[in-house]
């Protein structure tokens, strides 16, 4: 670490351990918790671990400490588990350590994950592995079966070879066979029939038959189609529950990555950080200068400046004074509030659109995916042809019955969709998995297909076109912007963090600093005093009035300086646009801000369509009459006021910075500052379409073939193995063409 | 064909013994983080990582 860094470090040390002790104690130790052997243990979330050398660090670091037993990092799911003897305080240590190398630190509410869905995958997990040993073990036995016959084997060997498969797949059906029993049982009981009806049917029939036909010496028995059918129906089966709890992992940890502290005020006056999930109605919070307000409230004390871009996409922020309201998300931007938390807020704004949202998941329509609809047409066909197969060979054929019904079971072994159900998970976990590797989250399962069918384009503007948080303008000569940004840097206003961030290079040392409440921040700099803040405070106030954000600089003895800041667009803005246009998808952006504003930005970006000023029941009757037209909408959008729309369009994406009811409503989710990852999905969900039906046709094709060969009765266990593993192993290698292209 | 009498159980007790293995492994949460296993084949276990660990002074 270089030497002269730390000339200021003691000072900005100083105000990290005040600000410290100010909340003590502190929010962590409340979340450690004691095992049975005496031992503390916590569950943190640990953002921004990227590579092997991330796990290392973070937990090579913490096992240097001869307290901690075991400190282990989910790559996964960034959750990071710590076990340590001796004072739970020493949290605070480890946190400051990690957060020290450059990762911050949520806590982690176990109550958000699930642990259901992780038996689920476990039990489905267990059920394929189970199935995968017995066909394995049958398949050794049935190649001995397929290549000899009765006479070269004998038939005592035959018949003991039919046993020990009877006895390897019988206990495995009835096992493995869980999950699929289970479902057709749920179907049937409602009066439907899904894919798991066929399939339970296939499986029942053919070992039931396989058994009498062992017991009756016969020559066949399907033991082995019948495992096989079920292993690959397993994998499918697993993959698609994968694809989706991904979906619903990377959702909650998004809103794990939110549940951060809140400082309550005490009766007797201290603040205690507490979680914000556990926030009571009536408590009093503080809220510092910078940081969200946790709830929606009401203003007990203080007057500041709030920004509710997030809520209302106005980027000007508004004056709130004590008695007004407030909503979770909303940023306070330049002194210390003290509110009282709420639980429902009456203001109608938020009543409004939690009215819309609910009236959009009622208007939406089931969403029907490919897959369902493939597998009602599929069913009844299957039925039917396997009791033609039938009745044809009883009636019609001459068959005695029990080879009529070993037909009929053929064909509902051959029809069974092994490549049917893998055709739309295995490109699922394939298509999933690669956006996620680019930051991009899909919370929904069918959110790439509905994605694949739009034709139009909603756009919110502020955090969505725009990256939604101030850039400094007009930067000035270099020792004017050191000075400012030397005061800036011991501010947590957004402007200042601003000003800071377009500052590069030393900072001068800063004594007496003063924060001045709703006024802005005054020190002694190189021997000057300097005040920066607003205009009533330090500006000119013979100025002329502008609607930009501003901040104003005096240094002693000289004119005061005026630094504008701006939203600006996220730099491939008008890139995204350009390449939704020319993929014949029209643009729509739905603002709350003001039309000069909007228009300009829609200029800049070239954008067609604009609605501006509209207010989140404008932006739902707006999406409404789209629909109605026929079009099939994707929104992309951040604030409380887009979410009615998230929820009511076809498929909707939203920015990771959004709040969290956006993200909650929108099916999926991109992290960074890159637009153009929404026009990425889009295209990926394409062809992630394009070859599930590709897919399907293969799938289709490999029946035209079978399913008059099973009719005819040409079936035998050694075709029906090679045809079930062959179009299954097809359409897996047709998905991994997604893995190979860009 | 005798032979099969003893080698079919012989496979068979095999293939359990993965089965038990599998199941092991399964119970013991090998499965939960996958890709965190990828990368953990990386560490150089033979060269303790970081610098040690110091409360007061690693900003």
């Amino acid at each position: 670490m270089g030497q002269p860094a730390l000339s200021d470090q003691p000072q900005l040390h100083g105000a990290l351990e005040n600000d410290a002790s100010n909340h003590a104690p502190s929010g962590y130790a409340t979340l450690v918790e004691t095992t049975p052997e005496g031992l503390n243990t916590i569950s943190i979330l640990v953002s921004g671990v990227h590579c092997a050398a991330c796990i290392q660090k973070i937990e090579g670091t913490l096992n240097h400490q001869p307290e901690i037993s075991e400190a282990r990092l989910n790559f996964t799911t960034g959750r990071l588990a710590i076990t340590w003897s001796g004072a739970s305080s020493n949290i605070e240590r480890y946190i400051k350590s990690i957060e020290d190398m450059g990762y911050p630190v949520n806590p982690y509410d176990p109550n958000i994950r699930a642990e259901e869905t992780k038996a689920e995958e476990r039990f489905l997990l267990l059920c394929l592995g189970v199935a995968g040993f017995a066909m394995g073990n049958i398949m050794l036995l049935s190649v001995g079966l397929w290549t000899t016959t009765g006479e070269t084997m004998g038939l005592a060997t035959r018949e003991m070879l039919h046993w020990v498969a009877a006895a390897i797949a019988l206990p495995t059906i009835l096992f493995s066979g869980r999950p699929f029993f289970r479902s057709a049982l749920k179907a049937l009981s409602t009066g439907h029939a899904n894919m798991d009806v066929p399939i339970s049917l296939a499986l029942v029939l053919a070992s039931a038959m396989s058994l009498l036909e062992t017991m009756h010496h016969g020559e066949h028995v399907y033991f082995d189609s019948a495992v096989m059918l079920m292993f690959f129906l397993l994998i499918g089966r697993y993959l698609d529950f994968r694809a989706r709890q991904q979906a619903r992992n990377s959702a909650t940890d998004l809103l794990a990555l939110q549940t951060g502290f809140a400082n309550v005020i005490e009766k007797n006056g201290q603040i205690r950080k507490i979680l914000i999930s556990d926030l009571k109605e009536g408590q009093h919070v503080r809220i510092a200068a910078g940081e969200k307000f946790p709830t929606d409230g009401q203003i007990t004390e203080g007057r500041s400046e709030i920004d509710t871009s997030l809520i209302t996409g106005e980027t000007l922020p508004r004056t709130i004074e004590t008695g007004g309201n407030v909503f979770a998300g909303t940023l306070n931007m330049s002194a210390s509030l003290t509110m009282r938390v709420s639980a429902i807020a009456k203001d109608s704004l938020l009543s409004d659109i939690i009215k819309l949202m609910e009236e959009a998941e009622q208007s939406k329509a089931r969403y029907v995916r490919l897959a369902d609809r493939a597998a009602r047409l599929y069913t009844p066909v299957v039925h039917t042809l396997a009791a033609l197969a039938f009745c044809g060979w009883f009636f019609i054929g001459g068959l005695d019955w029990q080879s009529a019904l070993m037909i009929a079971i053929t064909v509902l072994i051959i029809t069974c969709p092994c490549a049917l159900g893998l055709a739309v998970p295995v490109v699922q976990v394939l298509a999933t998995g690669k956006l996620m590797k680019n930051g991009i989250l899909v919370k929904s399962g069918d959110a790439l297909e509905r994605l694949s069918e739009i034709d139009t384009v909603l756009l919110d503007k502020t955090g969505t076109l725009t990256l939604g948080r101030p850039t400094l303008e007009n930067p000035p000569d270099g020792q004017t912007l050191r000075l400012a940004a030397s005061l800036a840097a011991h501010s947590s206003h957004p402007l200042s963090k601003a000003l800071v961030q377009s500052y590069e290079g030393p900072l001068a040392k800063a004594e007496n600093i003063k924060e001045r409440a709703g006024q802005g921040l005054e020190a002694d700099i190189e021997g000057r005093h300097i005040r920066m803040g607003s205009r009533a405070w330090c500006g000119d106030k013979n100025a002329a009035q502008s609607d930009t954000l501003e901040l104003w600089l005096d240094i002693e003895g000289q004119t005061p300086r005026l630094f504008t800041f701006t939203d600006h667009l996220r730099e491939d803005a008008a890139a995204t646009i350009t390449a939704f246009k020319n993929a014949k998808i029209d643009t729509i952006m739905l603002t709350g801000d003001r039309a000069s504003v909007a228009q300009n930005v829609a200029n800049q970006c070239g954008i067609g369509s604009v609605y501006a000023e509209q207010t989140p029941p404008q932006k739902y009757a707006h999406m409404q009459s789209l629909k109605d037209q026929g079009r099939k909408l994707l929104m992309i959008g951040d604030g409380l006021n887009d979410a009615p729309v998230l929820t009511g369009a076809h498929v909707s994406i939203a920015p990771g910075t959004a709040i969290d009811m956006a993200q909650n409503a929108a099916d999926i989710i991109f992290m960074g500052d890159r637009l153009i990852l929404a026009y990425e999905t889009f295209k990926t969900a394409q062809f992630n379409q394009k070859l599930v039906k590709q897919n399907f046709a293969l799938a289709v094709l490999y029946n035209i073939i079978a399913v008059p060969l099973a009719l005819a009765g040409l079936v035998t266990p050694l075709v029906a193995a090679i045809a079930m593993s062959g179009s299954s192993l097809i359409v897996i290698a047709n998905s991994f063409r997604l893995k190979v292209t860009k | 064909m005798s032979i099969l009498i003893y080698l079919i159980p012989i496979a068979l007790f095999l293939g359990l013994l993965g089965l038990g293995a599998f199941i092991w492994s399964l119970k013991s949460g090998q499965y939960e983080d996958l890709e965190g296993a990828a990368h953990r084949i990386l560490f150089d276990d033979d060269d303790p990582p970081s610098q040690p660990f110091d409360s007061e002074n690693s900003a």
